[in-house]
């Protein structure tokens, strides 16, 4: 398990190490010069050539590499082109909101997911099973911004239960910020959940007609132990990879559900950046959310190693 | 009192019959066989018993437990049933445990599942039991998972898992089918000794007449879902009252006559052959470490001659075969085809390819089912440079199916047309199309029923008089390679350690290897000697 763990590791940074080498020179390639957009059409040629060496542009592409991951590495990302403020605050300020969003989202998806895809196998071919399909069909096929706006009527408008849209910060407690959170939570939690759902039912279902099925039926086991004890578990290599992809997702691709809740998320941020052509935190934004799937690949190896004992042994 | 007694046991699926009034009983400490072909309905027997058939299905008649009628018992008193009062093991050891479950817990279940007793207590009686089919702590403890044990380890464990809780009744289905014959020989042995040691009576389904005539009290045959003939076995192979009775024992020894093999001359030639694979790196900077499945083999095939090549599983045959087929390196010695070497460079040399053809194991998975059979069986037409075309090419599926006894008007049909049998004469066909010099019958017979199987091995005696065939047979069925080779090799952990004439090794085995697996292998009863 050990040196399983340390595989994946030597992996993990290994994979980082690429990443952010086909970033930096994505970004090289592409055109426009950061100090010449800085100052406008208009600056004279020596004011360009003094910012670029303040910003470091003038050097090799080698020691700005370099540089640009030394930065990244001790949490210095260097400074926005366009608000002149440091990229690591304010891609912190966004993280504050998009991490606890996604994994909120993620939380509630696994919540639905489990139970529904799980009742669905253990009824396969029955009316239940009919009806939570039918329903992950829904759940797949409508957009999430839909579900949002009818969350934001139903809960927001009608009820008043919730807030319309904007994030109230965490400094008022805990309670307050999950509370703000919950209504494009599940707005991204649930076409998620209907996927993850319909992946749990059918691992769960190419599981059930194993030979060690019949065996724990052998055994004495009713059919609902003999889905629990055995079925689930072996289940679960699928499930944790749809999670892992689903995670990497939630935590950029919420851009819409940001928008029409007005959360200021890693998401509007890459979106503004873009608009603005402000390079060095699209790039910033990008290696982290490069680092993130990355990272939450590591732990899915590491969890399938925990649910599968032949892996921990293949070295 | 039987302690099992099945009376008028009918199975249907809407309308159709799939068990017509199964009769037969089970006494404590006897052991029943229910043998028979595909599809007799014997395997179906055993599931009705436990209440686990498929939920189409619908059964009447009785099946009587100690006086309790099982098809009457609720679905909560069958959970409570199975495993404490009939314990099940099933063919397929590789399959039949949870791979993510550790032995003990899985033997430990059996006993916790049904309250029979507290945790500490079901530890100690899983570690007796596993103690008792073979699984001695000190080199099997609890702690191990299915994946590092063998096939045969495997099934002492699934054993283990259904007496756990000391069952009256064991069924045991096809439990040996799928081990090697050592393997298999002692667990019919530790079968034998758990119902001799606890009075436990066992229900064994087998196909294989030669194990049951062994080890049962009573026979039962079966056939298309009725029950035509059972007794006590030595008077029933004595007697064999009715005639499928004795076509299926007579099938089991199956002889065939083949022709002298011509004059002696080298056709397939290895020389010192040895294939190594690379282990997996234990260490990042430390050379590999390399598994020998092929070491230092060397032997001649004749033209004209038919040579077995036999061994258990995990000796190298498989890996010998895919070598001499051109598919892999070797990393010494050289493999000759008529003097040229059958892999060159890369890649299968395509000029010694062409002139062999190999025959596989599984009829039903090594065709394409969208396909239709003339497809099939023409696709050795890709190694030649000038296929034949049109008339040409229909009149080699012509000949082709009707050597292997089937129509040239099946050449317009698919795959699922055809039973496992017709599959494997297929399969053939597809191999004999290009005439090729030497055919790989790859354990080409060991899936069909005996019945099917004496057809084809005829088959392969007809042809060798049709077409002077040179073939090497490999199987783990002595019986078999007896029968339809001249002469034999004796494969074990990668090496060669017996060959010669087939008679001469059989009936006067030299290498201690040799002498185990003929003792292992389970052989019928000289008719009239009961």
């Amino acid at each position: 398990m050990l040196r399983y763990s340390l595989k994946r590791l030597i992996s993990l940074v290994l994979s980082l190490a690429v990443a952010s080498l086909v970033i930096f020179a994505v970004i090289e390639v592409a055109p426009g010069d950061p100090a010449t957009f800085m100052l406008g059409l208009n600056a004279q040629p020596d004011t360009v050539a003094a910012l670029r060496t303040e910003l470091g542009l003038d050097l090799p592409t080698v020691e700005r590499y370099l540089a640009w991951v030394g930065g990244m590495v001790t949490g210095d990302f260097g400074t926005s082109y366009t608000y002149r403020t440091p990229v690591a605050g304010m891609i912190m300020d966004r993280m504050w909101v998009s991490l606890p969003l996604a994994l909120y989202a993620l939380t509630l998806s696994t919540l639905i997911a489990f139970p529904a895809g799980i009742y669905a196998a253990a009824r396969r071919g029955k009316p239940g099973d009919a009806v939570v399909m039918g329903a992950t069909q829904l759940g797949v096929a409508v957009p999430n911004f839909w579900f949002a706006m009818m969350l934001v009527l139903i809960f927001a408008i009608n009820l008043r239960w919730f807030g319309a849209g904007g994030f109230a910060g965490w400094d008022k407690g805990l309670w307050v910020g999950l509370h703000s959170l919950t209504l494009p939570a599940i707005a991204l939690a649930l076409p998620q959940a209907a996927i993850l759902a319909r992946v749990m039912r059918s691992a769960l279902l190419d599981i059930l007609g194993e030979d060690f099925m019949r065996t724990a039926r052998a055994k004495g086991l009713s059919r609902r132990q003999a889905l629990w004890r055995h079925a689930v578990r072996n289940a679960m290599i699928p499930v944790l990879t749809i999670i892992g992809l689903q995670f990497s997702f939630l935590l950029a691709g919420s851009i819409i559900i940001e928008q029409v809740f007005y959360l200021p998320g890693l998401g509007r941020l890459v979106f503004q950046a873009i608009s603005a052509r402000d390079l060095i935190v699209v790039e910033s934004v990008v290696m982290l959310l490069v680092f993130a799937v990355i990272a939450v690949n590591f732990l899915v190896d590491l969890a399938y190693a925990l649910v599968d004992p032949r892996l921990r042994q293949r070295t | 009192m039987n302690l099992l007694e099945i009376t008028d046991l009918s199975l249907h699926i809407g309308a159709f019959k799939i068990l017509d009034r199964v009769s037969l009983c089970v006494a404590p400490g006897e052991i029943v066989a229910v043998t028979g072909e595909s599809g007799s309905g014997k395997s179906m027997t055993a599931l009705a018993v436990m209440q686990l058939l498929p939920e189409q299905m619908q059964a009447t008649g009785h099946i009587m437990l100690e006086g309790r009628d099982l098809l009457s018992q609720s679905e909560a008193a069958m959970c409570a049933t199975r495993g404490r009062e009939i314990g099940m093991v099933f063919q397929e050891p590789m399959t039949a445990l949870n791979p993510v479950k550790t032995i003990g817990d899985q033997v430990m279940e059996t006993i916790l599942i049904h309250k029979a007793m507290d945790p500490t207590a079901a530890r100690a009686r899983a570690i007796d039991v596993l103690n008792r089919v073979g699984l001695p702590q000190d080199r099997f403890p609890l702690s191990r998972y299915p994946h590092e044990l063998s096939g045969g380890q495997r099934q002492r464990v699934v054993i283990a898992m259904a007496i756990a809780l000391r069952p009256k009744l064991l069924i045991a289905d096809e439990p040996t089918t799928a081990l090697d014959v050592t393997t298999q020989a002692q667990i019919l042995d530790l079968l034998k000794g758990l119902v001799a040691d606890s009075g436990m009576g066992l229900l064994m389904i087998t196909h294989d007449l030669a194990v049951v005539s062994d080890l049962a009290d009573r026979i039962v045959v079966m056939r298309q879902g009725e029950v035509v003939e059972q007794g006590e076995t030595r008077q029933l192979f004595a007697q064999m009252k009715h005639p499928y009775t004795r076509a299926l024992f007579e099938a089991s020894g199956h002889q065939v006559a083949l022709p002298a093999p011509p004059p002696a001359v080298p056709l397939l030639e290895v020389r010192n052959a040895v294939r190594d694979y690379t282990l997996p790196r234990r260490h990042l900077f430390r050379e590999p470490g390399h598994y020998r499945a092929v070491n230092e083999v060397s032997f001649t095939l004749n033209r004209g001659e038919r040579l077995g090549l036999v061994g258990e599983s995990g000796c190298g045959k498989s890996t010998l075969t895919r070598a001499i087929l051109g598919l892999e390196p070797l990393q010494s010695g050289e493999i000759l085809m008529g003097g040229a070497p059958v892999f060159t460079g890369q890649r299968p040399n395509l000029e010694v390819r062409r002139r062999m053809q190999v025959v596989f194991q599984d009829p039903f998975g090594s065709f394409n089912p969208r396909h239709r059979v003339e497809r099939l069986i023409t696709e050795p037409f890709h190694l030649l440079d000038d296929p034949p075309r049109s008339a040409a090419r229909r009149t080699a599926i012509g000949d082709a199916l009707s050597a292997v006894g089937l129509r040239p008007e099946d050449a317009s049909k698919f795959i699922h047309e055809f039973s496992g049998g017709q599959r494997q004469r297929i399969a053939i066909a597809r191999a004999l199309i290009i005439r090729p010099d030497l055919i790989l019958f790859d354990e080409a017979v060991s899936a069909l029923d005996v019945s099917v199987r004496a057809q084809i091995l005829d088959l392969l005696a007809d042809l060798c008089r049709a077409y002077d065939l040179s073939y090497l047979f490999i199987s783990h069925d002595l019986s078999v390679v007896r029968t339809v080779t001249d002469r034999v090799l004796v494969m074990q952990a990668g090496e060669i350690v017996e060959q010669g004439e087939t008679e001469r090794v059989f009936a006067d085995p030299q290498h201690d290897y040799t002498k185990t697996l003929i003792a292992a292998a389970p052989r019928l009863p000289e008719l009239g000697a009961a």
